[in-house]
């Protein structure tokens, strides 16, 4: 299998008033065309690394890496003006809540469209045509009203298809997923990620799911990197994530609370300080 | 030794676990002063004031000449004349010394509008706000009316009614600025009103006044405090303005807007009359704007130093 | 005896034709010393409900009653000092200006008691906070550490009833789980009685004994926790929640 995408040793710094903070460290791995989970708790640098992917790391945040290659082409090499090729067209992105990723005084179908034709040069007809489709393919159902729509008229769920469907709109290779469902209700979060997991697997796209809900993962992706601190502590297939043997991702797992099985208590998690010290595993596969 | 010391009391300023209500406001204190450290233009501003304070101070003390001092024989003279530095006025007295003494004129005007309009902007809004309903849309259209109206209009309405002076013209430029105020305490208090957290001290008993009082108000007043550095140069030339037209400070006194009318006659010969109280506004507003830009970075609780 | 009783509770927003009702003819009972869970999807009205509670929403009808006391649209002093809530999001319900000291003392303050500083460490030990807590800002604690703090803060009036209004869904699921065993140990200690919502079926069933299952503003059914693992709703819309509380199915794909 070829790989679409190739990290070694990115590492993301945030200078600090108390010196330089390192919100990824060093990590390594590759992504094929599966569907790839990263789990970790808040400020494990899970968000930081898939934004760094697509470098929307802001000044004076810094980006590097021994390796950071997309199909074989240096992401950190590029000019801004190729990256804006490659963010959109090649690599796509779904951020957590729809509202702040939609343009609130723009119709859907303007946003859509602009995106496509910035992108390939469409005519409006062709660009119309094809964002009718893209809505289809997420299961719109009334994609003509929906496209002369403003945002706020949409639903949290509806939203998040309306970004997928935009994020999509270019057939790119690799789509990064972060937390696209935890602002949907149950309902509709499993909706959502049947749509993203059609469109993965009928266009042999690569797929990073970024999330904080183990089971979600386990139950969705194929390979889960189980990040910690900064630093991937273990790296399984994701229907093998309830026998993982880090302890960081076993007492992740004994602290949910699980309706098959009832506990007096709650495991908590006791975390060691070496965890932090160890060398990042490798998420190559 | 020393420096040891002076490391302790950074390591104790700069701690994330004060021990005792003073320390935690301490360490606060220093947190901002290292933020607004960091922004050099407000730093610029920081010092221009600074001066302004000092000259103000030290007024006897580095005036060359006495303000007042006419000399009829030497009007007019330019800059770099001997004993006169900037030159001397259509009376003859000297400039620098004028320019000097009025820093105390223009800090008096300053410091009470700084202390009015916002005290009573801060009292209308909030109540206003966290009222609501009829009292909300009384204050709030009385509110308008004084913003209808332009403010040096309305300021000279004032002067002219209650008579020329420094007091009134205070008085009257307090009276112009304050609806602002009363309208941004009053858009922070709606998004104040309706947080958990006031919700969560309401669920304790706590009454209007004392929601107001210890909950909202130390959130409105930074943005307040904001607000009034960057409009303080408004408030200069305001009463520059009023002094121009002769309804601010009255003649003999070095107000540096009364300066400017008075230059003016001879603005074509002798620039420097006009000139030297026109750059000498002209700095001081620029340093309150300055540090008013550097203060909203610090006291802005939405960027807060939380990351 | 502080059970609480609600019945055919109608909460709405608005007037006239902009009118939104909230929530619409619920009914259920908490006897003293249980806890009961309310669970349903946003907008569901089942936050709601804790606020017509609390009295943060004046326009309400139907019966409230907790313990003897029957509550009417103004709230007497000595409720808040019988009944407390805790907020969702833990970063909106802490005054961003005041220390965990002001917050605490404040709120005995209030309640008229004389001790303070004594109260304040006895919090502070409770919800297993050290004492070199007691003078920072929200800013310097972790959302954890927050929570911590706004359950103290409920508990400061020594109430019997606290509403729980998901109080971990702002939480890492390890600190989520470290609250959800303060809250449990509290429970315990000061016998006090709960009621509890929650977006997650797995959370409500591991604090309560019964909930009730809300859906646009109506209760559809209450399940006891024993009918709820054992996967035996008798409303469809029941079942839709339990099974997509056990991750993604591929085979779901019924897409509207």
């Amino acid at each position: 299998m070829t790989n679409l995408i190739d990290v070694e040793n990115l590492t993301v710094t945030f200078p600090t008033r108390q010196g330089e903070f390192e919100a990824v460290r060093q990590i390594s791995f590759t992504l094929g065309q599966e569907r790839l989970g990263i789990v970790g708790e808040s400020g494990s640098g899970k968000s930081m690394t898939g934004r760094a992917i697509l470098r929307l790391i802001r000044a004076p945040g810094r980006v590097t890496a021994d390796k950071l290659h997309y199909k074989g082409r240096d992401l950190l090499k590029m000019s801004e003006r190729e990256m804006q090729g490659v963010r959109g067209q090649e690599i796509s992105m779904v951020m957590q809540d729809p509202k702040f990723s939609l343009n609130p005084v723009m119709t859907i179908a303007d946003q859509i469209m602009e995106i496509y034709r910035f992108h390939t040069g469409a005519s409006r007809k062709q660009a119309w045509a094809k964002a009718i489709e893209m809505l289809e393919a997420v299961s719109i159902r009334d994609p003509e009203r929906v496209m002369r729509a403003y945002p706020h008229e949409m639903s949290g769920g509806m939203g998040q298809r309306i970004m997928i469907a935009m994020m999509l709109v270019t057939e790119p290779k690799i789509l990064i997923a972060d937390e696209p469902t935890s602002a949907l209700d149950v309902s509709v979060q499993t909706q959502v990620l049947s749509i993203i997991d059609r469109l993965v697997r009928e266009r042999g796209m690569g797929l990073i799911f970024i999330s904080h809900d183990l089971n979600l993962v386990a139950s969705f992706c194929d390979r889960v990197l189980i990040m910690y601190a900064g630093r991937i502590v273990e790296v399984c297939d994701a229907d093998k994530l309830h026998e993982a043997k880090h302890p960081y991702t076993r007492g992740l797992l004994g602290s949910l609370p699980r309706l098959d099985a009832p506990q007096q208590r709650l495991e908590v998690l006791k975390r060691d300080p070496a965890w932090r010290e160890a060398a990042s595993v490798s998420g190559a596969s | 030794m020393a420096e040891i010391e002076k490391q302790g009391l950074r390591a104790w300023l700069m701690t994330d676990t004060p021990t005792s209500r003073r320390h935690a406001r301490f360490a606060a204190l220093y947190a901002g002063w290292l933020t607004l450290k960091a922004n050099p233009m407000a730093m610029v501003g920081l010092a221009i004031l600074i001066l302004l304070l000092g000259m103000a101070a030290f007024a006897p003390l580095l005036s060359p000449h006495d303000p007042f001092e006419q000399n009829l024989i030497g009007r007019l003279q330019s800059m770099g004349a001997e004993g006169h530095i900037l030159g001397t006025d259509s009376l003859g007295r000297d400039l620098l010394s004028r320019v000097i003494y009025g820093s105390r004129i223009t800090l008096y005007i300053v410091a009470l509008v700084a202390l009015i309009a916002p005290i009573v902007g801060l009292l209308v809004g909030t109540v206003a706000g966290y009222t609501g309903g009829i009292v909300d849309a009384i204050l709030m259209r009385i509110t308008d009316i004084f913003l209808a109206f332009p403010r040096l209009v309305l300021a000279l309405a004032f002067v002219a009614a209650l008579g020329a002076g420094i007091e009134n013209a205070v008085l009257a430029i307090s009276l112009t600025a304050w609806p602002p105020y009363a309208r941004i305490a009053r858009a922070e208090t709606l998004t104040i009103r309706n947080s958990d957290y006031i919700a969560a001290v309401k669920l304790q008993g706590a009454g209007a006044f004392r929601i107001i009082t210890k909950h909202i108000w130390p959130l409105c007043i930074s943005s307040l405090i904001v607000r009034v550095t960057l409009d303080m140069a408004g408030v200069i030339l305001a009463a520059a303005g009023l002094g121009f037209l002769g309804l601010g400070a009255q003649p003999p006194s070095p107000e540096w807007g009364a300066m400017i009318s008075e230059g003016r006659r001879f603005i074509l010969d002798s620039w420097w009359v006009a000139t030297i109280p026109g750059l000498a506004i002209f700095t001081v507003s620029l340093g309150f704007n300055l540090l008013g830009d550097g203060l909203r970075d610090v006291l802005d609780p939405k960027d807060g130093d939380s990351a | 005896m502080s059970d609480i009783s609600v019945e055919n509770l109608n909460v709405w927003f608005g007037d006239h034709e902009e009118r939104v009702d909230a929530v619409k003819g619920a009914s259920f009972d908490v006897p003293s010393g249980s806890s009961f869970g309310l669970v349903g999807e946003s907008g569901s009205g089942k936050s709601t409900i804790l606020r017509a509670i609390m009295g943060l929403v004046p326009t309400w009808s139907g019966g409230l009653k907790i313990g003897d006391l029957t509550l009417g649209h103004k709230r007497p002093k000595t409720f808040y000092k019988d009944v407390q809530m805790v907020f969702q999001d833990p970063y909106a319900s802490l005054h961003p200006r005041h220390s965990v000291d002001q917050v605490l003392g404040e709120t005995l303050f209030l309640h008229g008691f004389k001790d303070v500083d004594r109260r304040i460490l006895q919090l502070l030990d409770d919800v297993g906070l050290g004492r070199e807590f007691r003078f920072r800002y929200p800013h310097q604690l972790s959302g954890g550490q927050r929570q911590r703090v706004a359950i103290a803060r409920a508990l400061a009036p020594e109430p019997s009833v606290i509403l729980l209004d998901e109080p971990t869904s702002a939480l890492d699921v390890s600190v989520q789980a470290e609250v959800l065993n303060l809250l449990s140990d509290l429970r315990d200690e000061h016998k006090l009685t709960y009621l509890m919502v929650s977006h997650n079926l797995a959370v409500v069933a591991h604090m309560c004994d019964a909930t009730a299952v809300m859906q646009n503003g109506e209760i559809v059914e209450v399940l006891s926790v024993e009918d709820m693992r054992a996967m035996n709703p008798s409303h469809p819309y029941t079942r839709n929640l339990l099974e997509g509380s056990f991750g993604y199915k591929p085979t779901a794909e019924q897409s509207a």
